[in-house]
């Protein structure tokens, strides 16, 4: 090994550090995290808003060829919300870009995500797995306002 | 060297069939970026579905040229650098499986009964005959590896002192992490989905099956890469006028991707449920492991090439750039690997965001992905695939190159293309465009009440970059054919630019054995995966029935 490849090795070494060490700051102090593991239930099949506190929400959201259901969910602005996540069929995805909450929709799993809207405006759940020849169709809506209602 | 009449017919057919079915593979690549643009808003054109396409275009580019393209470059480099041709009876096993198995998935696609992606996840069933299919492409591509096993220990015993000529190590490595990664894939589709598909079992569960398939899917990216990596270690530094700056470089590299190419599957299926976050963080971290191995091959190739052109004469300490064989027709397997290389750096790139656990929720499923993977198998793996096969083609038959100048430009037309498509895809997929689906019936139908006209611009950019990559196709297809068909005017023989070593260190006896590394990789993979197994049995409900693209009730037939 000549001195130069000693060199690259060092730089290799210490750039993928740094990127592991964002990783884990990321995790663990700002704690940004992907969704949390729920062991399988038959409760979260039916789906359902149910606002537990003044500014917490659990939604129950089942995806099926091809819609979300609930279709539109309407939250107070400034709240949080757990979504528990389910397939009655196929796989599905369920992605809000504006808040980088990205799951996958598994028949026999529960995926969980939490989630806070502070601002007011109409968020698109689009699902991004292709799940048959509807597949294109299957958007949802939340709508974030003072109200948390139409 | 003079080969067999036999060993070259098989070659020769292992390049011809891919390469007719990617004529319709490249189609419908085209095809998916006038959909998406929202150019037309229909569900098929010319009597093929958005997503029967898009699974033939899958399977086709991805699996079928791939694979094919690997075997027949196995035996080419086998026989070459071993000095030994591979069994009559082997190799042709080997190609009629594949091809049988190609038909038959073929079959299933082209008639409507198996639009369920390259990925076929359950519980989206296709044909029984597509899994048939799968399976024995699978089984026919493992079949030359216990052959050029066996070459390979008679050629250790008649050199001991030697150390293995490093295209044999690349080649037997590659085959040895696809057939560990194809034992998942051939239990998830012969054990769970084919008796599921024909009704004899009722049930499968879903995460256990998509965790079986990503066990083998990312090791198939690296299955993909590893010919190309071949080239860039042994063919590059020859083509461009310099040698291999290291010899061990290589060796080490190749080894690295046989541990780590397995146990980071997990990193596809970061927003599945089920599977526990520890598993995730875990295959997460160990996937940045493979960076190394990446990062010791961009600066071995780049110092083989700035070797290359300060031998040609450059000055300065970017000078060797300019002085490369950038457009030397004769010279044309330079211009397809470089052009690899450049795509390759942005490709890299971006999966070092995608391997980022909580930065993949970002781009997971969006459009960012087939952006990222069109710069990597869409980059230096195809080009390095259609350089290589117009070069066999044209060596093998003693056919000189058709429309050489035209076969120059090819690989910079397509660098054009897929930069500026994957910019409008990852553009796009930054801002919520979903991937494998079909945009112009709803989302940029602007009479849709889900119009998305943001993603008006990103869809057009990838409409454009793949207007100019079909074009670079047809150029290649002509090439191709071209060359095939055109009189005998040069002698036939396989021969390769053999690339010599600037440091040629000694012989290291862990680094020249099999032994250690498969044990190594063993471990890995039981550490990685034990896990994950696991929480996908212990976390999942019942197991799912069968569901057909079409009908959303279960069992239907």
């Amino acid at each position: 090994m000549d001195k130069y490849e000693k060199k690259i090795l060092a730089i290799t070494g210490g750039v993928i550090m740094l990127f592991l060490f964002s990783l884990l700051y990321a995790k663990v102090s700002r704690r940004i995290d992907l969704p949390e593991c729920t062991p399988y239930s038959k409760i979260y099949n039916e789906p359902k808003v149910v606002k537990l506190d003044k500014d917490l929400y659990q939604v129950f959201v089942v995806a099926q060829m091809w819609q979300f259901q609930p279709e539109e969910i309407y939250i107070q602005t400034g709240s949080t919300v757990d979504f528990y996540l389910t397939s009655k069929d196929v796989v599905h995805g369920f992605n809000i870009f504006e808040k980088n909450v990205n799951l996958m929709a598994v028949y026999g799993g529960i995926n969980k995500m939490t989630v806070r809207f502070d601002e007011p405006g109409t968020y698109h759940i689009v699902c991004h797995e292709y799940c048959g020849i509807g597949h294109h169709n299957m958007e949802a809506s939340i709508v974030v306002n003072s109200k948390g209602a139409k | 060297m003079q080969i067999s009449r036999s060993l070259k017919n098989v070659i020769l057919i292992e390049l011809f069939v891919p390469i007719t079915l990617l004529i319709l593979g490249i189609y419908h690549g085209l095809m998916q970026t006038i959909y998406r643009s929202g150019a037309i808003h229909q569900t098929s054109a010319a009597h093929l579905d958005y997503y029967q396409g898009l699974t033939l275009h899958g399977v086709i580019n991805a699996l079928v040229l791939t694979s094919f393209f690997a075997v027949a470059f196995g035996h080419a480099t086998m026989a070459f650098y071993l000095k030994r041709e591979p069994n009559k009876f082997v190799s042709w096993l080997s190609l009629i499986l594949m091809v049988t198995g190609t038909l038959l998935a073929a079959w299933a696609m082209l008639a409507g009964k198996a639009s369920v992606l390259y990925t076929f996840y359950p519980p989206l069933k296709a044909h029984p005959l597509f899994y048939v299919g799968a399976a024995l492409l699978l089984v026919g591509s493992w079949v030359p590896l216990f052959n050029w096993g066996v070459l390979y220990s008679r050629w250790r015993k008649e050199h001991p002192d030697q150390k293995m000529p490093l295209a044999v190590l690349g080649t037997l490595v590659n085959f040895t992490v696809w057939f560990v990664c194809t034992l998942a894939v051939a239990y998830e589709v012969v054990v769970l989905l084919l008796p599921w598909s024909m009704g004899i079992t009722s049930g499968v569960n879903v995460t256990l099956a998509r965790t079986l398939f990503w066990f083998f899917g990312h090791a198939l990216v690296y299955f993909w890469l590893l010919p190309a990596y071949i080239m860039y270690y042994t063919v590059l530094p020859k083509v461009a006028g310099g040698k291999l700056y290291s010899d061990l470089a290589g060796r080490i590299g190749f080894f690295l991707f046989l541990i780590l190419s397995i146990p980071v599957g997990v990193h596809h299926q970061f927003s599945d449920p089920n599977i526990e976050r520890g598993t995730k963080l875990f295959q997460s971290l160990l996937t940045f492991a493979v960076v190394v191995p990446s990062c010791i091959t961009a600066f071995t190739i780049a110092a083989s090439l700035e070797y290359a052109g300060k031998k040609r004469g450059s000055k300065g300490l970017f000078g060797w750039m300019k002085k490369l064989p950038y457009l030397d027709s004769n010279n044309y397997l330079f211009a397809y690997l470089i052009c690899g290389l450049i795509l390759f750096i942005f490709g890299g790139l971006t999966g070092i965001v995608n391997a980022s656990y909580q930065l993949n929720s970002v781009v997971h499923n969006t459009a960012w992905l087939p952006g990222h993977f069109h710069m990597t198998v869409g980059g230096p793996v195809f080009l390095a695939i259609i350089g290589m096969s117009t070069y066999l083609a044209s060596t093998l038959t003693g056919r000189k190159v058709f429309l050489p100048r035209l076969n120059v430009i090819i690989p910079y037309l397509w660098v054009i293309g897929i930069l500026i498509f994957s910019t409008g895809l990852m553009w796009g997929g930054l801002i919520g465009e979903p991937r494998r689906t079909n945009l112009g019936m709803t989302y940029l139908n602007p009479a849709s009440s889900q119009y998305h006209p943001q993603w008006v611009p990103t869809t057009m950019l990838a409409l454009a970059g793949g207007i100019i990559m079909t074009f670079a196709g047809l150029l290649f297809f002509i090439v191709f054919f071209g060359t095939v068909f055109s009189k005998k005017t040069i002698p036939a023989q396989l021969i390769f630019p053999e690339t010599t070593a600037y440091h040629d260190e000694k012989r290291i006896a862990f680094l020249d054995s099999f032994k250690p590394w498969f044990a190594i990789m063993l471990i890995t993979i039981l550490f990685a995966y034990i896990p994950a197994m696991y929480q996908a049995i212990r976390n999942s409900g019942a197991d799912a029935p069968t569901f057909l693209p079409y009908n959303p009730s279960p069992g239907s037939k």
